[in-house]
């Protein structure tokens, strides 16, 4: 009864926000909904009893990575409406529009092809003991994906590594700044 | 116990806009009249850096707490992992995009 | 076997009574402190300038705080003509609400002895239960991602007023809190690794020995001082009050805030404070565990705890009447060239120290080999970097 009415809430936040993040014409309001969304996950995770997955989301995607777009919404300053017509490729919106209805339509697909329902299921997490997500989370990391793990750290160092080159200024540029 | 943290923001919220209604008046005044502006990349970098710290505190906390159970093998990974990550801190470094000038 | 002893055995009327119970009784304790560490930051700070400082509204100025308080419900709500309506509005709240949900996770009392995950209940209504709103497994992540939400309140006041200097500041502001967040992750993983547990109130149990069994003690202090600066930088209390730097930002993110919406991001930076001490004291300091001597036995750790949170809120006030506000290249410096690789390399430490500890291994042939492999990734990083710039000299040569 208390976990589908917070499946109720949660989800209606979720969609709110999902709609919100595409609806929005402010981009910085389009991230709040994305924030919004993400929440709304989180409550999900929490509710099958993965309280270490909830706080993750909101820690590496809600406080990290949304305040990174934030900062490049800043950092152009798309504030003020633009006229998003001019930029697009032409071939741009019927490409999004076939991904759109396909991946609608595989959504769709595995709702009805899945016999169980699909909400409404026990925790997985909490049928253990309440601390053994984090547990059972070490272990596959620590065993089945322990090269995965190492690799994440590549990952990040080449998007560090990306954003310094990105960032810098050419080294051209270099002794007229000096100059001033 | 999750629901806990909702209660809390459920029971806190309406307190506030209580508050809120003691104040009548409200009025558009506008001092200064600014524009928008924009900020600088190098805010971008530091984004960027964090997102990477976020994410290896993350993948520690879970072998923090089962430090025993991995042994000196947990011990070697998070050593390669931390030096892999050190790694682009120290080329930022280097680059001198931690340079605040 | 975690988790509050209040759910155990299912949860009914009364269950949700107490529950409801200690949340009101935590946000008016945490209310009542926050305008008390008003009175108290502004009279300690009179008092070590030689000022007098408050002292009309009740006895020794107690009131003052109060009555800014009822001042501001009566001052008009400005909202700028270029600021955003409902993001403006929405910020204010963030702040306040994460400032209090990550009080919550700080147990305040309940005796604790020296057997983890049995003790630290008290008992009401003849239920047991744990003296903290709540104890989520995660703990002390909740702490962080709270820390992580709360850079939006600064982040959206400063972007919505639609002004310069607030923009500024409250861009300035979250780089800030985002590089000393990394830091206080760090720090707080040291003490992850010491009590294997991220349930705050494990944490507290694991503490409850004595002083030598403080987190302070068995992690080497420098956890601690890490937390601590990152704690500050984090709250934007001086000396990293760069934000409000009103010299160069006028007031910061909050430049055009009015009566209650600033009053919000007042009461949430003096809640932060004494959120943070109490903290830092359920961290490193034992939280409620301390010795008890007559009389109530559930009254001795409350004490306990508010007074090692008092030596905090009087240490935060220190700093502020006592250090000068950094330069911001000083403290991006600090957060990132200092604290973090320091913090990461204790951690290392750390867990090395603990692992030696329970396998028995040898002393020499641990460190021996510690500093082998810390001497190996030293000569590859360099080496790593060197290379680097060699390649790079070579390309910019040749352009």
């Amino acid at each position: 009864m208390v976990d589908t009415i917070v499946f109720l809430v949660a989800a209606v936040i979720c969609l709110t926000g999902a709609l919100g993040v595409i609806l929005a014409r402010n981009p910085v309001h389009s991230a709040l909904m994305l924030v919004m969304t993400l929440f709304g996950i989180a409550v999900q995770f929490v509710s099958q009893e993965a309280h270490f997955l909830a706080a993750v989301q909101v820690i590496v995607y809600a406080g990290a990575i949304v305040v990174l777009f934030l900062f490049v919404i800043m950092l152009l300053g798309v504030d003020t409406a633009q006229n998003l017509e001019i930029g697009a490729l032409p071939a741009q919106k019927w490409a999004a529009l076939c991904f759109g209805v396909g991946s609608l339509a595989l959504t769709g697909y595995i709702i009805l092809a899945v016999d169980n329902p699909v909400t409404g299921r026990p925790g997985m997490g909490g049928a253990i003991d309440e601390t053994a997500n984090v547990r059972l989370l070490a272990r596959s990391l620590f065993s089945n994906y322990v090269y995965a793990f190492e690799l994440t750290s590549l990952l990040l160092v080449i998007a560090v590594i990306g954003a310094v080159v990105l960032a810098r200024k050419p080294v051209k540029q270099l002794p007229e700044e000096a100059g001033r | 116990m999750a629901g806990g943290m909702l209660t809390i923001a459920r029971i806190l919220r309406p307190q506030r806009p209580t508050r809120q209604k003691l104040i009548a008046y409200e009025s558009g005044v506008d001092p200064v009249g600014g524009e928008w502006a924009q900020s600088q990349i190098r805010y971008y970098v530091f984004a960027v850096l964090f997102v990477l710290f976020d994410v290896e505190a993350v993948f520690i906390f879970p072998w923090a707490t089962r430090l025993e159970v991995y042994g000196l093998f947990g011990l070697v990974e998070m050593a390669i992992f931390i030096f892999i990550l050190v790694l682009g801190l120290f080329y930022a470094w280097r680059k001198g995009v931690l340079r605040w000038v | 076997m975690t988790g509050d002893p209040l759910f155990h055995d299912g949860v009914d009327l009364v269950d949700i009574g107490i529950m409801g119970l200690k949340v009101v009784v935590a946000f008016g304790f945490l209310l009542v402190a926050t305008m008390f560490m008003v009175w108290f930051e502004r009279k300690l700070i009179s008092d070590m300038q030689n000022r007098i400082g408050p002292n009309v509204a009740g006895p020794w100025g107690l009131l003052q705080t109060f009555a800014d308080g009822v001042k501001f419900f009566f001052k008009e709500d400005l909202r700028p003509e270029n600021a955003d309506p409902l993001v403006f509005r929405l910020a204010p709240y963030i702040s306040a609400v994460t400032a209090f949900l990550s009080f919550a996770i700080v147990p305040v009392g309940g005796v604790f002895k020296d057997v983890p995950g049995t003790t630290g209940t008290v008992n009401i209504f003849g239920r047991e239960t744990f003296l903290q709103v709540a104890d989520p497994p995660i703990g002390i992540l909740l702490l962080l991602a709270m820390s992580s939400i709360a850079v939006y309140g600064i982040m959206l006041a400063g972007w919505s007023s639609g002004s310069k200097y607030p923009l500024i500041g409250s861009v300035r502001a979250s780089a800030q809190a985002i590089s000393y967040e990394a830091a206080l992750g760090m720090s707080v993983v040291a003490v992850v690794i010491l009590a294997g547990t991220l349930s705050t109130h494990d944490i507290v149990a694991h503490q409850a020995g004595g002083i030598n069994t403080w987190f302070l003690v068995t992690s080497g202090v420098i956890p601690f001082i890490v937390f601590l600066i990152a704690a500050t930088a984090e709250l934007n209390r001086p000396p990293f009050d760069l934000v409000e730097a009103e010299q160069e930002l006028v007031g910061g993110f909050h430049t055009e805030y009015s009566s209650i919406r600033f009053a919000l991001f007042f009461l949430a930076e003096f809640m932060n404070v004494i959120t943070m001490s109490a903290i830092m004291v359920t961290l490193f300091f034992g939280g409620p565990a301390g010795p008890i001597f007559f009389g109530l036995t559930w009254f001795w750790p409350t004490i306990w705890f508010m007074s090692k949170v008092m030596v905090f809120l009087f240490i935060f006030v220190w700093f502020r009447a006592t250090l000068p506000r950094l330069r911001y290249d000083q403290l991006m410096d600090l957060g990132w060239k200092v604290l973090i690789p320091l913090s990461l390399f204790w951690l290392m430490f750390i867990s090395l120290k603990e692992l030696r500890a329970s396998n028995d291994w040898n002393w020499i042939a641990t460190y021996a080999a510690a500093a082998g492999g810390l001497l190996l990734g030293g000569t590859l990083l360099i080496t790593a970097l060197r290379a680097g710039d060699r390649a790079y000299q070579k390309d910019s040569e040749d352009a």
